[in-house]
C-alpha cells in the first residue's frame, strides 16, 4: 500500500489526475512538462509506458506513444523522469499506467523493484485483470505499491466482487466502452456504477476516460473521489510540437483551470 | 498401441493456458463478454443441434470433405517420399479460413450478437467471414491494413461484394497486426452488440482452442483419406504458419501419435538475418501481445517490432499461443522459409501439378522441397494446400516484372 496516495486521498476534497505519455515530445520537455504538471496543483500524477500496440487508446495517445518510441523513450527513460519529479516533490502519488509486455520483457520482478526504490506508488496496467495478475501481484505485495485496478461499465456485481478483492490505493471507473479520448461519459451509468462500487468498496473511486474539459471534471468529481484528464492534455503536445516553452504553458493554464473543476 | 498418458491434447488449461502460453490478457472492459464467449462455446461445443448445424454448412456450402491429392509429379520430381496436398484451397471462397468463420458464426448467433467484426491480412479471412455474414444475414465490418488493401486488391473488392464494409488501418505497420489492433479498439467500444471472429489460433482464450476445434476438420479428414489411400498414418505433416491455424488445423488430430512428425514454416521474409521476417519462434522472444502470451517479435525494450513477409498472411509478428508451447516441446519443428522460396515454389507448384497456390502454403512447400530428397520413398507427406492463388497472381507478377 502507497502511503502517499493514502495520504492524498485522506481529506474530502476531490482531486485531479492528470496522464501524460512519458518522453512524450522528448524527453527533456517531457520531464519539464511533469513538472509544470506538478506544480500547478495536479493531485496524482499518472505517467504513460509508450507501447508499440495500445489496443485501449485512440489516436492521440496512440501517436504521442509513437513519438516517445521514436525518440529512444524506454523504461529507464521513465524512471529517471520519476526520480526527477521525487527531487521536487516528494509527497505527490505518481502512478505509471501502461500495457503489460513492457513490464514483462524487462523482467517483472525488476521493475517491482525499481518502482518502489524509486517512490513510484501506483499502477495501471490495462490488459492485466485479476485472472492474470498474480505473476506481478505476488512482488508488489511486498512494496509500498497499490496495483490500481480498472472498472468499466461492463462489470457485474459479480465480477466487481473479484476486481476489489485484492485492491489498493484508489479505483479507477472508465466511464465509457470504448478507447480514450474520444466519447464523453455517460452520467446515468456512471451514479449507478459508483453506487453500486461504494455499497462493494470504501476505496476512493476516480472515474477517466472521455473527459475534457474543467467542467467535465466538475460534473464527474460531483459524482466521484476524482476526475482523470489525459487525451486533451496529450492533444496539447501534438498541436504544438517543436514549440515546447508554448507547451509548458497551455498545459500549465490548462492544468489550473481542471483543477478549479474539482473545487466547484 | 498403449494410450499416451501425457496427451498434448490436455491443453488448454481451465485458464486457458498452453503451459506458460495463452491466457487472457484484454482490457477489463472486454473480460465479461471474453468469459462469456468461453462459457456458451463450452456448452456449444457438446451440443448435438450445434454439430450437426457445423457439419451441414462444412458439407453443403464449404464443400467439405476437401480432397487428398497424390501430387505424382513433385513426388517424381523431388525423389524423395509419396507427397499428398490436402486441397483446403479448394473450399468456398478459397481456404482453409472458412471452416473457422461457420463455426464462430453459429456461436454469434446463439449469444444473439448482431453485427460481426474480424481482422484480416491476405483477405481470405476476411472473405470468408464477409460470406458467412452474408450467409446469416448479419452487419460485417472488416478492418485490414493500408498496406494489405493495396497487394489484396481482389479480395478487397470481393469482401465489398459480398456486403461487408471495410475498413483501411493507416497505423503501425499498416498491416495484419495493426488490423487487430483497431478490430479489438472496435469491439471495446462496441462490446454489447458485437462478436469479434478472429481468424487465427491467437487471441485472448477462448479463441486459441476455438479456432483450433473448427479447423481440426482438416486433420480429421486427413486420417481417414490417408488410411483409405495407403492403409498407414503419414510420417510427416507439412505446413505453413502465420498465427498458425492451418497448421494446428491438420496437426491436431495427430498430436498424440507419436510416429507422425510434424513440420511447420514460418516466414523468412528478406531471410532471418536480414530483421525483415515474420518468423516469431526463430526470432522472437515470449511476451504478451492481442490478448496472449506467446513468442512475439520485439524490441529490446519490449515494443513490438514489424514483421515483414510476401504473404499479407503470415506478416504478423506474433503466432498461436499453442505453437509456441508445442515449440518448446520440439514436439513440431519449425523452419523458415524466405520470399525468394515461396516464389519459386508458388511457380513450381503451378508448372507441375497445375495447382496455383497461394503463397502461404508456398512457403510449406519451399520448406517441403527442401528436406524431401533427403526421405525415403516408403514415406508419406501430407502437406496442407491452405489456399488458392488467385489472389496473389498480382504480387507475384509485380515481383516477377511482369507487366499485367
Amino acid at each position: 500500500m502507497s502511503e502517499r496516495i493514502k495520504k492524498v486521498f485522506s481529506d474530502k476534497k476531490k482531486k485531479l489526475i492528470t496522464f501524460v505519455t512519458g518522453g512524450d515530445p522528448d524527453k527533456k520537455t517531457s520531464q519539464k512538462i511533469l513538472e509544470k504538471i506538478v506544480e500547478c496543483g495536479s493531485d496524482v500524477v499518472e505517467i504513460g509506458m509508450p507501447f508499440s500496440d495500445p489496443m485501449a487508446d485512440g489516436p492521440t495517445i496512440q501517436l504521442s506513444s509513437n513519438r516517445a518510441i521514436n525518440n529512444g523513450t524506454n523504461l529507464e527513460t521513465i524512471f529517471n523522469i520519476c526520480k526527477n519529479i521525487r527531487k521536487i516533490n516528494n509527497a505527490i502519488p505518481i502512478v505509471l499506467m501502461g500495457y503489460y509486455n513492457v513490464i514483462f520483457h524487462f523482467g517483472v520482478k525488476r521493475f517491482v523493484c525499481e518502482c518502489s526504490k524509486i517512490g513510484i506508488d501506483g499502477l495501471i496496467i490495462v490488459d492485466l485483470q485479476p485472472e492474470e495478475d498474480p505473476e506481478l501481484f505476488d512482488e508488489i505485495q511486498f512494496h509500498d505499491i497499490d496495483l490500481i485496478r480498472l472498472i468499466t461499465p461492463t462489470t457485474d456485481p459479480k465480477r466487481l466482487k473479484k476486481i476489489i478483492q485484492h485492491a489498493s490505493g484508489f479505483l479507477y471507473y472508465v466511464t465509457i466502452t470504448g478507447i480514450t479520448g474520444q466519447k464523453s461519459a455517460d452520467m446515468k451509468e456512471l451514479k449507478h456504477s459508483v453506487k453500486e462500487i461504494r455499497r462493494q468498496s470504501n476505496l476512493p473511486i476516480v472515474a477517466g476516460f472521455g473527459i475534457k474539459d474543467k467542467n467535465q471534471v466538475s460534473e464527474i468529481c460531483a459524482i466521484t473521489d476524482g476526475a482523470v484528464v489525459g487525451s486533451s492534455i496529450v492533444k496539447i503536445i501534438e498541436n504544438n510540437l517543436n514549440q515546447s516553452d508554448v507547451i509548458l504553458k497551455l498545459i500549465g493554464d490548462f492544468v489550473k483551470e481542471l483543477k478549479k473543476g474539482t473545487n466547484q | 498401441m498403449t494410450q499416451n498418458k501425457n496427451t498434448y491434447k490436455q491443453f488448454p488449461d481451465e485458464k486457458g493456458y498452453f503451459g506458460q502460453f495463452g491466457g487472457r490478457y484484454v482490457s477489463e472492459t472486454l473480460m465479461p463478454l471474453i468469459l462469456e464467449v468461453e462459457e456458451e462455446y463450452n456448452k456449444l461445443k457438446n451440443d448435438k443441434d450445434f454439430i450437426n448445424d457445423f457439419k451441414y454448412f462444412l458439407k453443403n456450402y464449404v464443400g467439405r470433405p476437401s480432397p487428398l491429392f497424390f501430387a505424382e509429379r513433385i513426388t517424381n520430381d523431388l525423389k524423395g517420399p509419396k507427397i499428398y496436398f490436402k486441397r483446403d484451397e479448394l473450399n468456398h471462397t478459397g481456404a482453409h479460413k472458412i471452416n473457422n468463420c461457420v463455426g464462430q458464426i453459429l456461436l454469434a448467433k446463439k449469444m444473439g450478437k448482431q453485427r460481426i467484426i474480424a481482422e484480416t491480412g491476405a483477405g481470405q479471412h476476411g472473405v470468408a467471414t464477409a460470406t458467412v455474414c452474408a450467409l446469416f444475414g448479419l452487419k460485417c465490418v472488416i478492418y485490414m491494413g493500408e498496406k494489405d488493401i493495396e497487394r489484396q486488391s481482389p479480395n478487397v473488392f470481393r469482401m465489398k461484394l459480398l456486403g461487408a464494409e471495410i475498413h483501411s488501418v493507416s497505423s503501425g505497420s499498416k498491416s495484419l497486426k495493426d488490423a487487430m489492433n483497431e478490430a479489438l479498439r472496435d469491439w471495446v467500444t462496441n462490446v454489447r452488440d458485437t462478436f469479434y471472429i478472429i481468424g487465427t489460433t491467437a487471441g485472448p482464450h477462448p479463441y486459441p482452442s476455438m479456432v483450433r476445434d473448427f479447423q481440426s476438420i482438416i486433420g480429421k479428414e486427413v486420417r481417414t483419406q490417408i488410411l483409405e489411400y495407403e492403409n498407414k498414418l503419414p510420417d510427416l505433416l507439412v505446413a505453413c504458419i502465420g498465427g498458425g491455424s492451418n497448421a494446428l488445423g491438420l496437426f491436431y488430430d495427430f498430436l498424440d501419435d507419436n510416429e507422425v512428425k510434424m513440420l511447420a514454416v514460418e516466414a523468412a521474409g528478406l531471410g532471418l538475418k536480414s530483421g525483415k521476417h515474420a518468423a516469431s519462434l526463430s526470432g522472437g522472444q515470449p511476451g504478451v501481445l492481442h490478448g496472449n502470451k506467446t513468442y512475439l517479435l520485439q524490441s529490446d525494450s519490449g515494443q513490438i517490432e514489424e514483421a515483414h513477409s510476401i504473404s499479407a498472411g503470415l506478416d504478423y509478428p506474433g503466432i498461436g499461443p499453442e505453437h509456441s508451447f508445442l515449440f518448446d516441446e520440439k514436439r513440431v519443428q519449425y523452419v523458415s522459409a524466405t520470399d525468394e522460396e515461396a516464389l519459386k515454389a508458388f511457380q513450381y507448384c503451378c508448372h507441375k501439378e497445375g495447382i496455383i497456390p497461394a503463397l502461404e502454403p508456398a512457403h510449406a512447400l519451399a520448406a517441403l522441397i527442401k528436406i524431401a530428397p533427403k526421405m525415403n520413398s516408403d514415406e508419406i507427406v501430407v502437406m496442407n494446400m491452405c489456399g488458392r492463388g488467385d489472389k496473389d497472381i498480382f504480387t507475384v507478377a509485380k515481383e516477377l516484372n511482369i507487366k499485367l
